[in-house]
C-alpha cells in the first residue's frame, strides 16, 4: 500500500465565525472608526477538528457521517475552496469537484454554453471541449435539450450534465458531494460504471454519500466523520458499521431497544466471547472460536409458550451472514424462569467487516415471533487486507499469453 | 499503471495541472465575459444596440443641456463629449461591474475552485467589450462631423486605452474584494463615480481648468482618468484650439502637442501600476476567505 499520496490533509481544522459578524458594511466601519478591530461578539463553530486524511493514488474513499458532521466542509477544504483555519492540505493533479447540483451552471445559458463555461472553470481549454462536447452530451443523455436554457432542466437532468462534464475533464482527483443521488437508476448505474472505470484508470475518488450501501459496494476505504472529527478510517464495511452505530440506525426502526416483552418472553442480554462464560470480545480473527450466550426469561404471564431461539449474525445492510437456532424441541420450555442459551461456533469464518447480532424467539409450534432484539455491539472480524465480505484464498499466476 | 515511468509521467502531469488550475486562464476569462454578454442581452438580437443605448442617451442629454442651456462653447461639442464620455463610462462601468463580480458569482465561488481573480477581470472585460463596440460609432460620428482623425495623434489611443484597462482592473479588483467583506462597497463605488465624473474634462473644455489652475495645472492630471479622457479627446477630436462661434479660437484641449500627453500617461501608468500592485495584494489577502464570507 505504498501508493503515492494524492490527497494529503494533516491536522486540518476549520473554524467558522457566525455569518452575521463577518460581512459588514463600510458605513459601519467608518462610524465605529477604522481603528476598532472589534466586530462585535462573534460565535465560533469548529466544523473540522484535527482531521488527518491521506488518500493514495487510485483509492476510492467514501466519506460518511451524520448531517452537519463536516463532510462538505472537508471536501471544500480539499478542493481548495475553503482555507483551513489550521493544518495543511495538498492535492496533486487536476481536481474536478461536484459539490452541488450543477454548481457553476448559469440558468440563463443553454446546456451547451454551460458545458463550455463549466469545463473552462474546471480548467479545460476551449479547443479540448470542442472535441469532447459530443461525448459529454451523449453521456449526459441531454442531446435533445442541449440548446435549452438549463433553468428549465429537472434536477436529474441538471446533475446528469454536471456529472458528465466533471468526468470528461479528465480529472486526476474527483470530489463528489452527494449529488449522484438525484439521477434515476439507469443513470446511477452509468455513474457507477464510470466510477469503476475511473478506479481502473488509477484515479482518485473521494465522495460523500448518505447511501451507505454504495460505500461498501464501491469504496476501497471508508472515512467516518462526526462532529468535525474523523471517527474511523479504514475498511468500508467497518466504516458503515461505525456510522450506523453513531446514527443509532443499527437498530430497526420502531423496534424497542430495551428488552422486548411480547408473548411473555424477554431477551435480556447477549454476550459474545471466545468461550462459554469467557470475557466479552468484539474483535475476532478467522478460525477463532466464537461463542454467543443469550440470556432470556420466560415471564410468568397468563399464556406461556415454548420458544425456539435463533441468532443471526448480520453484515452491512443487515445481510444475514449466518444463523444459529435451537433445535426442534430443545428450545425454551413453556415454564417461567431465566434461561441461558449458548451458541458455540468452532471457527469464525474468514469474514471481513463489522457484524451485528440479532436474536429472535419464535413460538415453537406456530413459528410466530414472540420477541426479537438486536445487539448493536458489533462483532468485528478481520481477515487479510483485501476488500470483500469473505476472504477467499485464491492462487494467482501471471503468464505471458 | 505498473510501469514506474508511466507513474512518473502521471505525477508530472498532475502537478502541471494543479498549477494550471491556479493560474488565470484566457479561456475562462473569455467564457465568463461571453456568459455576461449572453445573459445580459439574452434573447434580444438588438443586444448590440442596447449596449450603445445607454451612452448615446446620456450623450443626447448632456449635449442638449450643454449646448442649449449652458453653452460650453466648444465647436463640434458632440464629438468632444462623446470621446470623454465613452472613455469614462468604460472606466466607471468596468469598476462597477467588477465590484459586484465576486458577490454576484457567489454560487461559483463557493462551489468551484478556479482562479478567482478572473471574476473582476471579466467584469472589466465586459465594459471593455462595450467600449470596443462604441468606439467605432464615435469614429463614424467624428468623420461625419468632418473631423479627420487620421494622423499620428490617433496612435495616442493605444496607451490611453492601455492605461484605462490597467486602472480599471486595479480599482475593480480592489472593489470586488472589499465588496465581499463590506457589502456596501459597490454602492460607495457608484456614488464615488458620480463625483469622480466631474473631476474629468468630459463636459467642460479642459482649457477652462488650465485657466483656473495656472501653474498647478499638473495637479489636475494626477488623476489618471483625467489623463485618459484628455488623451482620447486629443486622439479623436484632434484640434486643440478650434475656432469658436464668435470667430475667436477656443482652447478645448489641454495641449496641441504629444509630449504633454505622453508625460501624463507615464505618470498615469505609474499611479495605475502602483494601484495594480495594491490590488494584487488586497485580492490575494481577501480571496482565501471569499467562500466563507459569501
Ligand atoms: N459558512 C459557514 N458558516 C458557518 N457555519 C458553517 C458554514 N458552513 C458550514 N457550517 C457549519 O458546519 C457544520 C458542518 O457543515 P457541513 O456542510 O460540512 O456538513 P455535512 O457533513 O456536509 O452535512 P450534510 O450531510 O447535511 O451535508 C454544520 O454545522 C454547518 O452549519
Ligand atoms: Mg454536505
Amino acid at each position: 500500500m505504498s501508493r503515492r499520496a494524492v490527497i494529503e490533509a494533516r491536522g486540518v481544522s476549520k473554524r467558522f465565525v457566525s455569518h452575521s459578524s463577518r460581512a459588514t458594511q463600510l458605513k459601519e466601519r467608518f462610524v465605529k472608526g477604522l481603528t476598532t478591530r472589534d466586530r462585535g461578539p462573534s460565535e465560533e463553530f469548529w466544523a473540522l477538528r484535527d482531521v488527518d486524511v491521506v488518500v493514495g493514488e487510485g483509492e476510492t474513499v467514501g466519506l460518511i457521517g451524520p448531517n452537519g458532521a463536516g463532510k462538505s466542509t472537508l471536501l471544500k477544504v480539499l478542493a481548495g475552496i475553503l482555507r483551513p483555519t489550521s493544518g495543511e492540505v495538498e492535492v496533486q493533479g487536476r481536481i474536478a469537484s461536484l459539490l452541488e447540483l450543477g454548481a457553476g451552471f448559469n440558468g440563463e445559458l443553454t446546456g451547451r454554453e454551460n458545458v463550455y463555461l463549466n469545463a473552462a472553470l474546471l480548467g479545460l481549454p476551449r479547443r479540448e471541449v470542442d472535441g469532447l462536447l459530443e461525448s459529454i452530451v451523449d453521456f449526459s443523455e441531454q442531446a435533445p435539450r442541449i440548446d435549452d436554457p438549463v433553468k428549465h432542466y429537472s434536477s436529474g437532468e441538471y446533475v446528469k450534465l454536471a456529472f458528465s462534464i466533471a468526468v470528461h475533464v479528465d480529472p486526476d482527483v474527483l470530489l463528489v458531494d452527494e449529488v449522484l443521488a438525484v439521477g434515476d437508476e439507469a443513470f446511477a448505474r452509468k455513474c457507477l460504471a464510470k466510477i469503476e472505470q475511473f478506479q481502473q484508470d488509477g484515479r482518485t475518488i473521494l465522495f460523500v454519500t448518505h447511501s451507505l450501501d454504495l460505500v461498501t459496494q464501491l469504496c476501497t476505504r471508508g472515512v467516518v466523520v462526526d462532529h468535525g472529527r474523523v471517527q474511523y478510517d479504514g475498511d468500508p464495511a467497518f466504516a458503515v458499521g461505525t456510522l450506523r452505530k453513531i446514527l443509532g440506525t443499527d437498530r430497526p426502526v420502531g423496534e424497542p431497544s430495551g428488552p422486548a416483552e411480547k408473548g411473555g418472553v424477554v431477551v435480556h442480554a447477549a454476550h459474545v466471547s471466545a468461550s462459554a462464560g469467557g470475557p466479552a470480545r468484539g474483535r475476532f480473527a478467522a478460525g477463532e472460536p466464537f461463542h454467543l450466550r443469550v440470556e432470556c426469561e420466560v415471564l410468568p404471564s397468563r399464556e406461556v409458550y415454548p420458544g425456539e431461539v435463533g441468532a443471526v449474525v448480520m453484515g452491512a445492510g443487515d445481510i444475514p451472514v449466518w444463523s444459529m437456532r435451537t433445535s426442534k424441541g430443545h428450545g425454551l420450555p413453556a415454564e417461567p424462569g431465566r434461561y441461558l442459551v449458548d451458541f458455540a461456533v468452532d471457527a469464525v469464518p474468514p469474514l471481513n467487516g463489522a457484524f451485528v447480532v440479532g436474536v429472535q424467539v419464535d413460538h415453537a409450534e406456530t413459528g410466530l415471533p414472540l420477541t426479537a432484539r438486536r445487539f448493536d455491539d458489533a462483532v468485528w472480524v478481520e481477515t487479510g487486507d483485501l476488500p470483500g465480505l469473505l476472504a477467499v484464498p485464491a492462487t494467482t499466476t501471471v503468464t505471458r499469453a | 499503471m505498473s510501469a514506474p515511468a508511466l507513474a512518473a509521467d502521471r505525477a508530472a502531469l498532475a502537478s502541471a495541472r494543479a498549477s494550471a488550475q491556479g493560474r488565470i486562464r484566457w479561456d475562462l476569462l473569455r467564457q465568463l465575459v461571453s456568459k455576461d454578454l449572453k445573459v445580459k442581452y439574452q434573447g434580444s438580437a438588438l443586444g448590440f444596440v442596447w449596449s450603445l443605448a445607454n451612452p448615446l442617451f446620456m450623450l443626447g442629454i448632456y449635449y442638449v443641456i450643454f449646448t442649449y442651456v449652458f453653452d460650453a462653447g466648444v465647436p463640434d461639442y458632440h464629438v468632444y463629449l462623446m470621446a470623454g464620455l465613452l472613455a469614462f463610462t468604460a472606466f466607471s462601468q468596468g469598476v462597477g461591474n467588477a465590484s459586484t463580480s465576486v458577490v454576484g458569482n457567489a454560487g461559483l465561488v463557493k462551489k468551484v475552485r478556479f482562479p478567482l481573480a478572473v471574476l473582476p477581470l471579466a467584469g472589466v472585460g465586459f465594459a471593455m467589450v462595450q467600449l470596443a463596440l462604441q468606439l467605432p460609432v464615435l469614429l463614424v460620428i467624428a468623420l461625419l462631423s468632418g473631423i479627420s482623425f487620421f494622423g499620428p495623434q490617433f496612435l495616442l489611443l493605444v496607451p490611453a486605452l492601455g492605461l484605462l484597462l490597467v486602472l480599471t482592473i486595479a480599482l475593480g479588483t480592489i472593489a470586488s474584494a472589499l465588496n465581499v467583506r463590506y457589502r456596501d462597497t459597490s454602492h460607495f463605488v457608484e456614488i464615488f463615480m458620480l463625483v469622480w465624473f466631474w473631476t474629468n474634462p468630459i463636459l467642460y473644455p479642459v482649457g477652462l481648468v488650465k485657466d483656473q489652475l495656472g501653474d498647478l495645472f499638473w495637479v489636475y492630471f494626477l488623476n489618471p482618468t483625467a489623463t485618459i479622457v484628455a488623451t482620447v479627446q486629443r486622439a479623436v477630436y484632434v484640434e486643440a484650439t478650434p475656432i469658436g462661434d464668435d470667430g475667436r479660437p477656443v482652447q478645448v484641449l489641454a495641449d496641441p502637442g504629444y509630449l504633454f500627453y505622453l508625460r501624463n500617461l507615464a505618470l498615469g501608468f505609474l499611479v495605475a501600476g502602483l494601484l495594480l500592485l495594491l490590488a494584487r495584494r488586497v485580492f490575494r489577502r481577501y480571496q482565501v476567505d471569499f467562500a466563507e464570507d459569501l
